[in-house]
């Protein structure tokens, strides 16, 4: 019950930004940011819940982006069927590859290769073939109607991602209270100990690389429609790969909130960043890198966990009051 | 068809290249010998290597081969540090942060090199860089023949530190039973650091002997770094023997690729093996240990 709560108040609050009148550049901010969420928690699912630390989450991102774009421009197909048919497309390309990778038993370090791999191929694939207009990449002809997915003002697409990403959570929420959210943390914990306790591994693995998957193409569907372009770096890159891993791990993985909190964060960092040195290339990804390696250091549970922490340290306090106060100084 | 000279000069071409692509994976397989742990700054640091190359020529006007008695030296002590203050402490242990913290380490390294230097490519002209002798009949660049000369010795020094010297008895200790190495007073850290240390000094020999025929940019790791990791999983991680014959296929494989298909598509032949071999036999071609 306090899950859902909670989820409600973050996605009241978050609604209402644009109505206190935030700007273009604001929103844009903060739909760049959303859209990191929804990557982000695409990649909790897997490797926060299931333990399975996939590093090339971009061959989700740029199967959705790309099924989105040339299903429209190449085959007239509806933006919003084409966004559907884009999410269900990721979800097949990630049920493939786990099907190939968890069949031969990948895990761990092997897993996160395997996976860095199928996103390179990809994106070599997408750089030459002529379907996805190779190097010069596709472009979404404007067309602004909604029934095109196209909209003049900003704050609408914000609230289409926003609700992605509530859904998102409500996801991870529903995982954290099912049996099959049971079973993927069991593999997590410990692969053998769960499979010897009558959970079918593999289906379990198979089923949250769906999820996951179909979580991270819908970001890409959104990508492609809100810039109107794609190309193989953009779509198949490992800087959405490490975008994917970096905000959960941020904010904490294997929480319903984490990938939220960490897309917030790191983005508002690169954005500092980018005040402060100016608009260089590489500095915000060098400061998201410094990131990674500090969290790991010193929050390995991230910006959920340091509040979890620093909840539980002042709630007592609060409760022994007055006998305690003077003891602690 | 191509006529069996052009064959022939590509295969030998390939397998020029390759001897130095396993320089690079005997590194990154060294480290995943003994430490267990895969690490993904190893391009990043190959292309730090470059760069400290490429000013030592452009500033003092070291000839890489000369460099190179300062270069891995140097790289030593760089890898030694790195995983005795900031990798080691920070991943404590889990194999999972070893590969967020090598991996945060790379794109810190990149990027700086990026805002830095730009994304501008840059190469060096030495005097021999295009030199070639004919060797019956293929014309092969000698900047590259002497590669591969330095590749082969090179792999016989390791050999011999890993078989010969109280080190390297240290280093097998610990990769096979690192409890037990500790038990019986080996420092574990130290020995880590060294064999990191080891691994990264090999990205500095590389570097000098990439750069007469090669250039360097802030990214160019990357197109080694699962080039490395591809000869590491054929060659059957941590063994080293592995490392020098995967290296020369994947340069065989890249070549004769790329020779038919072009080079785009020469680089994916090369993923494809990667993932052909890690789904059908991920201990490796060559019948490594797991």
């Amino acid at each position: 019950m306090k899950g859902w709560l909670a989820i409600l108040a973050v996605s009241a609050v978050l609604t209402c930004v644009p109505l206190a009148g935030a700007s273009n550049v604001t929103l844009n901010f903060l739909v760049v940011a959303m859209l990191a969420a929804l990557v982000g928690q695409g990649w909790n699912i897997l490797g926060g819940y299931g333990g399975q630390y996939s590093f090339g989450h971009a061959a989700f991102f740029g199967t959705g982006a790309y099924a989105t774009a040339i299903l429209q421009m190449r085959y007239g197909v509806n933006a919003w069927v084409a966004f559907g048919c884009g999410i269900a497309a990721g979800a097949i390309v990630g049920g493939i590859i786990g099907f190939l990778v968890f069949r031969s038993g990948l895990k761990g370090s092997y897993f996160a290769l395997v996976t860095l791999a199928f996103a390179e191929v990809l994106r070599i694939v997408a750089s030459v073939t002529p379907i996805t207009g190779a190097g010069v990449g596709t472009l979404i002809k404007l067309d602004i109607r909604p029934e095109a997915f196209q909209f003049q003002s900003r704050a609408v697409y914000y609230w289409i991602i926003l609700l992605l990403v509530v859904l998102s959570l409500v996801i991870a929420e529903r995982l954290e209270q099912t049996r099959f959210g049971a079973r993927l943390m069991a593999v997590r914990e410990n692969e053998d100990s769960a499979r010897a306790l009558g959970v079918d591994v593999f289906a379990v693995k198979i089923g949250a690389t769906l999820l996951s998957a179909a979580i991270t193409a819908a970001a890409g569907c959104f990508y492609a429609q809100y810039f109107l372009f794609v190309d193989s770096s953009i779509a198949f890159g490992s800087r959405v790969s490490v975008e994917a891993l970096l905000a959960p791990i941020v904010g904490g993985s294997g929480t319903v909130f984490g990938a939220l909190a960490g897309a917030l964060a790191v983005r508002s960092l690169g954005e500092v960043a980018k005040i402060v040195a100016g608009d260089a290339p590489g500095i915000d990804l060098a400061i998201y890198g410094a990131v990674l390696v500090a969290v790991i250091a010193f929050a390995p549970r991230g910006i959920v966990g340091l509040g979890a922490t620093l909840w539980a340290r002042l709630r007592p306090r609060e409760q022994v009051g007055l006998a305690g106060s003077s003891g602690r100084g | 068809m191509f006529a069996p000279a052009i064959l022939i000069q590509a295969v030998i071409n390939g397998v020029l290249t390759g001897a130095v692509y396993a320089l690079i994976a005997l590194g990154l397989t060294l480290i995943y010998g003994v430490l267990h742990i895969i690490n993904f700054a190893h391009g990043a640091l190959l292309t730090v290597a470059l760069f400290a190359v490429y000013f030592a020529y452009k500033v003092l006007g070291l000839d890489p081969y000369v460099a190179v008695f300062g270069i891995a030296p140097l790289f030593f002590v760089l890898g030694y540090g790195l995983q005795r203050f900031l990798i080691g402490p920070a991943a404590r242990g889990d194999d999972r942060n070893v590969m967020l913290v090598t991996l945060g380490l790379a794109i810190v390294i990149e990027n700086l090199l990026l805002y830095a230097f730009h994304a501008d490519t840059r190469t060096i002209d030495v005097p021999a860089g295009f030199d070639v002798v004919d060797v019956d009949g293929a014309l092969l660049g000698v900047s590259r023949v002497v590669g591969f000369a330095a590749v082969i010795v090179l792999t016989l020094l390791l050999w011999a530190l890993m078989k010969l010297t109280d080190t390297g008895k240290a280093i097998r200790a610990v990769a096979k039973e690192k409890l037990g190495a500790e038990l019986s007073g080996i420092d574990v850290a130290h020995i880590y650091a060294v064999t990191f240390g080891l691994g990264t000094a090999c990205l500095g020999i590389a570097a000098c002997l990439l750069i007469p025929t090669f250039y360097v940019n802030p990214t160019v790791g990357q197109s080694f770094i699962l080039v490395a990791f591809t000869i590491v999983v054929l060659g059957g991680m941590g063994s080293v023997t592995g490392a020098l014959l995967g290296g020369l296929f994947v340069g065989v494989v890249e070549s004769l690729g790329g020779l038919f298909f072009g080079e785009t598509l020469g680089q994916l032949s090369i993923f494809l093996v990667f993932i052909l071999v890690l789904l059908v036999r991920p201990t490796g071609l060559f019948g490594a240990r797991a």
